[in-house]
């Protein structure tokens, strides 16, 4: 035997090997029952807006097996805590993604540091992970499918309809971490693109947790006083929105003097608050729990019924997992196996019903179109919708209101298979298409 | 100027609300109400239901001018979003309750009991801020028959700036009739601002240190010309301007003293149970969320009445985190006494246990307790100046707090002993003081007083299994600051720390300001190890 045969024979064997391996995993994947990772924090700061998100899930897991399951078999949540530490959203995630119990789809996350975390893991042991949380942009994982709000969808929106509204000056309030940065860096040039001046713009951020807002609502409310008609947009997330609200109640500040607009404040957040004195502040979702649709009050009458809790409310990160679990049914459906690759080639394009009455697509950029609506808050903690985008919008990955990112786009079909693909230089600087 | 960005609805709004408020000052207003036929009552609500927010304003308005007996019940329920439509016909229903998923609604024409209506059968009107602007100001007019001083001088002051020659005349009978100072004042004001803007520099002098930010925007533009008039202008801008950074350094100052009694009050325990007793207790954090969670418990047990609950919560919050202190001390610290490092841990973890305590008995998630009315709103003292009444009411129950302790520290035997022990332990013993009784009460005292910061924090902030970690690093800074064992030293220290962070704030932001401050005390300490107030005599 030549060397050159030997050579060809290792190849082979080691080929066949890879191959038989393989095929051992894909039959281990076709029987029992289809696992589904949720990985939501039920402990620490996260848990307050996390935890609905697991019960919600376990709640559509009970209702499709209830109608039959998938593919034949039935589903089974594979339900962990991390606790709100981001780097343990990282280890379970891992440790959901190897073994023999390995799960075929994640749904999970809320905050952006947290599914930073995650990013390199599904990425690494190509993985399928649900994002449901309105977030930055600015990111394509071929892993990751995004069914929360891009700030297109959100932020930019709610800008505009303010601007209509006839407001000129603006106070860019957030916390100080990622997303909020993010979002104001792109509204800071967007309203600057519209002629607003520098002088005109307000930009602060507090920690996690703040509660001392005295100086800061009485620095927005001189800002405020200046004859021209002025906004807040809030970025300010989790649970430092109550003082911030109550302070500015307190001086006297209403939604006719100086409108909050917020995109971190929904039914979930509001529950802790007496919202009378908010009455007429905003905030800009792609779902709120008082849209009239019928998918809409089935899909309340059921939570409700599942929590048992006649107070319980919905909220639009819930929508989202709505939306991106029917997605994933749908292309597992259609693709006929759980195999990660064939999923996520069959779940570009496809369609499924929104509970705002419409329909939300998933793009091939790994982002959904989505309705944008502006409500404003109610006496009883709800929301009124105020205004509505005339037609679903899609979302975009990289802001075009960005300098360094005006020019990327991102398409994972084949054959550009690309997250980060520069339409100027026609370079793709991510992902499989890149090599 | 601004009217040219304005749009057409804007423009008419305006307009609307302008003639309204004239109207309310004149107390004029026909109270002749007649009842108007179903048909007709039927049209004027069906002319409601659209999506333009501005066809909904002229409905609301035509309401209001029809003689429809119903339309201040009609118009309320729009506001309060409980009148709606039938979904699948025609009828009109207000909802008397709309909380829960099926709501009692009656007929909005007749009255009568309509069952229960619910999302799906009743399409509830939408409004916006502008038109609940309107609504409010068409209300307001509706209501006027009463015309009592409170909303005449709401309507005047609403008239500031909004003066122009096609009222003027109005304007000026209005206020040869009035006869309240207050709304004359206002109407005044009104009025010399229309002056000016017409070349009347004598008018100028009734504007003069006028602190109404609506006087300065419209005095702004008129100063930026270069006649006579302009210069008057300007002396008169700079004045209101002078006078307004003086407020405002009054403000800053009352955020810092406020924001420092709540570092004073989660310090003044651990001054305590740190400076006098030598004891690294970093479940204190822990005990503050107690005072605030009883606090929370004690509204729970008495609903609809959150003052007295604030007040039963006082000494609740004392006796409870007084009384978890005392088992501390009894149970970990005593065993650990001389041995610092290993207090440290020891209360570290039990820190983490009773937040894991918490959360398990009362789950992870934030309690709302709710603020009695008298600690809500601002109490303003002029317009450029307000204190915001919780902050207030903090800073008071700050000092008192401070105040009792130190007396009870001065005066008292349990005082006496405390600082015998502190000074020498040995020498004490030998004078008949039980030190381990000492011990225990200091302990607790600590604790109690944490538990007080608790009650008073809980009108600030979230009350929830976290509330005291934020607190921690805070208070050890201010005691090692205000220099250990030093009560005076605490609040200087606290109180400073406070003001020096709320001055940071707005040149730095919050989170710099924070870290300016640590390395600010880093670097005293450096020079100064001590604190601010070295303690006297020998240390034991």
């Amino acid at each position: 035997m030549t060397t050159t045969s030997l050579r060809r024979l290792i190849a082979g064997s080691s080929i066949a090997l890879g191959l038989s391996a393989f095929g051992g995993a894909a039959v281990a994947q076709d029987e029992g029952p289809i696992r589904v990772g949720i990985l939501h924090s039920l402990s620490g700061t996260m848990a307050i807006s996390e935890s609905t998100l697991k019960d919600e899930m376990l709640m559509l897991i009970e209702q499709q097996n209830e109608a039959g399951g998938l593919l034949g078999r039935q589903l089974e949540p594979m339900v962990m805590d991390p606790n709100s530490d981001w780097s343990l959203y990282a280890e379970q995630a891992r440790d959901m993604l190897t073994g023999d119990d390995r799960v075929d789809v994640i749904f999970g996350n809320w905050t952006s540091a947290s599914r930073k975390a995650v990013l390199p893991v599904v990425e690494e042991l190509n993985g399928l992970l649900f994002y449901p949380v309105q977030y930055e942009g600015e990111e394509s994982s071929e892993n990751i499918f995004y069914t929360g709000a891009a700030p297109n969808q959100q932020a930019i929106p709610a800008v505009d309809y303010l601007m209509s509204q006839g407001v000129e000056r603006w106070a860019l309030l957030g916390t100080d971490y990622v997303y909020p940065r993010t979002t104001n860096k792109i509204l800071e040039a967007y309203l600057k693109d519209h002629g607003v001046s520098d002088d005109d713009i307000m930009i602060n951020y507090t920690p996690f947790g703040f509660s001392d807002w005295q100086s800061i609502v009485s620095e927005v409310s001189d800002f405020g006083s200046q004859g021209k008609k002025t906004a807040v947009v809030s970025t300010i997330n989790g649970d430092a929105n109550v003082p911030f609200y109550n302070e500015l109640s307190n001086q006297g500040i209403s939604a006719s003097d100086i409108p909050v607009v917020a995109f971190s404040v929904g039914e979930q957040e509001l529950s802790g608050i007496d919202t009378a004195p908010l009455v007429g502040h905003m905030a800009a979702w792609n779902y709120f729990m008082s849209v009239d649709s019928d998918a809409n009050y089935d899909f309340i009458d059921n939570w409700l019924d599942f929590t048992g809790n006649d107070d319980a409310v919905t909220n639009d990160p819930m929508e989202a997992h709505y939306i991106g679990f029917n997605m994933w049914l749908q292309a597992v459906e259609s693709a006929g196996t759980t195999d990660v690759d064939a999923v996520k080639d069959a779940i570009i394009g496809v369609t499924v019903p929104n509970l705002s009455g419409g329909a939300s697509t998933m793009m091939p950029n790994h982002h959904i179109t989505k309705p944008v609506m502006i409500g404003e808050i109610q006496d009883d903690g709800q929301f009124s919708v105020v205004w509505q985008s005339p037609s679903a919008v899609a979302g975009d990955a990289w802001s075009d209101y960005l300098p360094e990112s005006a020019n990327l786009i991102s398409d994972w079909r084949a054959p550009l298979r690309c997250g980060k693909f520069n339409v100027e230089s026609m370079t793709c600087e991510d992902g499989p298409g890149a090599e | 100027m601004t009217d040219n960005r304005l749009s057409a609805g804007q423009r008419l709004a305006r307009l609307l609300t302008l003639s309204l408020l004239l109207c309310l000052l004149s107390a004029w207003g026909t109270s002749a109400v007649a009842a108007v036929s179903e048909s007709q009552a039927r049209t004027l609500l069906d002319a409601l239901d659209t999506g333009n927010f501005q066809a909904k304003g002229e409905a609301a308005q035509a309401i209001a001018d029809s003689d429809a007996e119903q339309k201040m019940r009609w118009l309320q329920a729009l506001l309060d979003g409980r009148l709606g439509k039938e979904r699948r016909g025609d009828r009109f229903y207000i909802i008397t309750d709309d909380s829960g998923r099926e709501w009692p609604i009656i007929d909005a024409i007749s009255y009568e009991d309509a069952g229960t209506g619910t999302r799906r059968t009743v399409d509830a009107f939408r409004i916006n801020n502008d038109l609940r602007t309107q609504l409010q100001g068409i209300m307001a007019s509706l209501s006027l028959a009463s015309g009592d001083e409170a909303s005449r001088l709401q309507a005047a002051d609403r008239l500031l700036g909004e003066v122009s020659s096609d009222n003027v005349e109005t304007v000026r009978r209005t206020l040869a009739d009035e006869e309240s100072p207050a709304v004359r004042e206002r109407l005044e004001m009104a009025l010399a601002l229309h002056a000016v803007a017409q070349g009347d520099a004598e008018a100028l002098e009734t504007l003069r240190g006028n602190l109404d930010t609506r006087v300065r925007n419209a005095l702004t533009p008129i100063a930026a010309g270069d006649d006579a008039l302009a210069e008057q202008t300007r002396a008169v801008l700079d004045g209101i301007e002078n006078k307004r950074a003086w407020y405002s350094r009054a403000q800053t100052l009352f955020f810092g003293l406020s924001a420092g009694s709540i570092l004073v009050l989660a310090a003044i325990g651990l001054a305590i149970t740190f400076g006098v007793m030598g004891v690294i207790n970093m479940a204190h954090g822990e005990l503050i969320m107690i005072g605030a969670y009883t606090t929370w418990l004690i509204q729970q047990a008495l609903p609809g009445q959150p003052g007295l609950a604030l007040a039963l919560a006082i000494p609740g919050g004392f006796l409870v985190a007084g009384a978890f202190g005392v088992v501390i001390e009894r149970t970990v610290i005593r065993f650990l006494k001389g041995r610092p490092l290993e207090t440290l841990l020891a209360t570290f973890g039990l820190s983490l246990m009773l937040q894991q305590l918490v959360r398990t008995v009362f789950s992870p998630l934030n309690r709302r307790v709710s603020s009695p009315d008298w600690l809500q709103g601002s109490w303003q003292i002029n317009e450029a100046l307000s204190l915001t009444l919780n902050r207030f009411g903090v800073l008071l129950f700050c000092l008192a707090v401070f105040a009792a302790l130190w007396a009870l520290m001065r005066f008292t035997r349990l005082g006496l002993e405390v600082r015998a022990v502190t000074q020498n332990r040995a020498m004490a013993r030998a004078m008949g003081i039980r030190a381990t009784r000492v011990d225990m009460l200091t302990f607790g005292l600590g604790a109690g007083v944490a538990g007080l910061a608790g009650v008073a924090l809980s009108q600030l902030t979230n009350v929830g299994p976290n509330l005291g970690q934020g607190y921690i690093v805070d208070s050890f800074l201010v005691v090692v600051f205000g220099g250990v064992g030093n009560l005076w030293g605490t609040l200087v220290a606290g109180m400073s720390l406070g003001v020096i962070n709320q001055v940071l704030q707005p040149w730095v932001g919050a989170v710099l300001a924070k870290v300016f401050v640590l390395v600010g005390v880093i670097l005293f300490i450096q020079k100064r190890p001590q604190g601010i107030f070295a303690p006297k005599g020998r240390t034991s």
